[in-house]
């Protein structure tokens, strides 16, 4: 076998490192971009465009957050992530319960046609949806858009908690049975402490869905004051005169809850993602 | 008695909801795309709403662009198997090198999409950094030009989908027995022997599943980075079907003619949809991750 420190095991790991660093880096080069842009003057952002900034420019964040509505944008995706993460952990528990430890009829077909609806496009259903939303009055509400969310965020919540509750042992189950503790009792008093894991992957995966959502927002709410912060962003594009500097910064704040809940919580980001399809 | 309805108790809020965002919405949407308004009211006219989008030059584009996405799918699975192997071969800071590469799946589709127009403008920060190495030559309308525009929203993509195979990959190879690896070694293998008789064999159900979701997001999940970076243009040539079913029902308020696409895009995603569940029911769908 070829020693650890020979030339060409040298040479072979080099090349490795050369190319997941130039990897790394255009992985990082938009956040970095957006980063010192948001602290550039406008003048200075003409004139460096990707330099590192001469001095910090923090009026950008006010401009940012004074204009185009930003706290109320916030406060809207706030709202909705809230809302639809909570509710859609609810409902997908309680039937994630009965697929991994009860009986019913119908239970494998009823679960193959859930897992294909993870993968259905929401552009599908959104005409639809919209037609019925204008005659149930739901359209620009909360309510209408966090159902909307909740469905769609069903599936793989579902999937994902049967998989973990299948995997928690039988026995303790059995014993807590025996002991006469009903369904409910089973689910709310053992399943659930047991499955704070799962749990904390699932909020955080989807909440990061619904924050960067943007096709069914763009639809369903079109009142400027409930506007969700990513249609905001996406509006920004459009105008003729931007103030560079100020949209990163923006920016900047709309993404840094994404990137303080990764770096601590980059496990079960990980996990979550994968575990769609890794199990 | 109780017992054996109490399973459906538990299931009917999901049911519930299921029934009301896809079933009837799916129902409602076949429907639709038989009909057309006359009159303040709805006439079934049968197939000319598919007649019509068949004979549409701007679907037709719109289809083009996303079979024209599909070639994102094996540079994708190449360049995420290649750092798959690299981070899983333990190289230094391995860990941080995943954080990094792992890091553009997560932002926003509505920011990045927004950074990378400023990037890619004629004036951006791309030609600037070409001009300054003394390539002006490359410097080019990477978004304003009908050539170019399409290309580079597929650099988009795969630059933000990438990491979600690398991730998915090197799960899996973590939870492969070493000893696979080590037999491998000592039988004599070379490096590119290894990969191919023992890395790609054992990847072999996780690759195809991200092929089919990295199939599935081309044809049907890219509304927000050309929303976003190009608005279908310049001239439709980033055009997608999922922006045409978009405008054609919410700008220009055709309803009957968007949903005829829908179920038409809904057919084709269901094939892919079909192979994924096969996929995931033959449990060869890896044990690992976590």
């Amino acid at each position: 076998m070829k020693s650890r420190y020979s030339p060409t095991y040298w040479l072979g790991m080099s090349i490795r490192q050369v190319l997941v660093v130039f990897a790394s880096l255009v992985s990082l080069f938009p956040v970095y971009f957006m980063t010192v842009s948001a602290l550039k003057t406008k003048s200075e952002y003409i004139a460096n465009k990707w330099g590192l900034p001469v001095s910090l420019y923090l009026q950008n964040f006010n401009t940012a957050l004074s204009g185009e509505k930003f706290f109320e944008r916030f406060a809207n995706s706030s709202i909705l992530t809230v809302g639809s993460v909570c509710i859609s952990l609810i409902i997908a528990c309680l039937a994630a319960y009965a697929f991994a430890r009860m009986e019913f009829f119908g239970k494998r077909t009823l679960f193959s046609i859930i897992l294909s609806l993870m993968v259905v496009p929401p552009v599908v259903m959104i005409i639809p949806l919209f037609v019925s939303m204008v005659r149930w009055h739901l359209v620009n509400t909360y309510q209408g858009i966090i159902l909307i969310y909740t469905g769609l965020l069903l599936p793989f919540s579902i999937y994902l908690m049967t998989n973990f509750f299948r995997a928690i042992p039988r026995e303790i189950v059995e014993a807590a049975r025996i002991d006469g503790c009903s369904n409910l009792g089973i689910f709310w008093r053992i399943m659930m402490p047991l499955s704070a894991p799962a749990v904390i992957t699932l909020i955080v995966v989807n909440a990061l869905w619904v924050w960067n959502e943007l096709l069914i927002a763009l639809v369903f709410m079109q009142k400027d004051e409930l506007k969700t912060l990513m249609v905001g962003i996406s509006a920004l594009r459009s105008r003729n005169y931007v103030d560079i500097p100020a949209t990163m910064a923006g920016l900047l704040v709309a993404t840094i809850p994404i990137v303080v809940v990764y770096m601590f919580g980059q496990r079960f980001f990980i996990r979550g993602l994968t575990g769609g399809a890794v199990k | 008695m109780f017992r054996k309805i109490e399973p459906y108790l538990f299931i009917a809020p999901a049911v519930a909801v299921f029934l009301l965002v896809f079933a009837y919405p799916v129902l409602r949407l076949s429907i639709l795309s038989f009909q057309r308004p006359s009159g303040g009211k709805m006439a079934f006219v049968g197939i000319a709403n598919y007649r019509a989008i068949l004979n549409d030059s701007v679907f037709l584009q719109a289809a083009r662009n996303n079979l024209a996405l599909l070639i994102c799918v094996p540079i994708m699975v190449v360049i995420a198997l290649v750092l798959a192997i690299f981070l899983f071969e333990r190289i230094r800071g391995w860990q941080l090198y995943r954080t990094t590469l792992f890091l553009p799946y997560l932002l926003p589709i509505a920011v990045v999409g927004l950074i990378f127009s400023y990037i890619f403008q004629l004036s951006g920060v791309l030609n600037e950094l070409l001009a300054s190495v003394g390539l002006q030559a490359l410097a080019l309308d990477w978004l304003g030009s009908t050539h170019l525009a399409l290309p580079t929203l597929m650099f988009v993509i795969v630059w933000k989908e990438v990491g979600f195979g690398i991730v998915l990959f090197l799960a899996r190879l973590m939870s492969v027995e070493e000893e696979l690896f080590d037999a491998a070694k000592i039988d004599g293998a070379n490096w590119w022997q290894l990969q191919w008789y023992v890395t790609v064999p054992q990847l072999g159900a996780v690759i195809e599943f991200f092929s089919i979701v990295s199939v599935i997001t081309m044809l049907s999940w890219v509304f927000g980075y050309v929303y976003v970076m190009t608005g279908g243009g310049p001239g439709n040539s980033t055009m997608v079907t999922e922006l045409y079913i978009y405008l054609t029902a919410f700008r220009y308020n055709q309803m009957n003619i968007a949903s005829a696409v829908a179920v038409l895009l809904l057919l084709v995603t269901g094939i892919f949809i079909f192979l994924e569940l096969r996929l995931r029911e033959g449990s060869s769908v890896v044990e690992a991750a976590g």
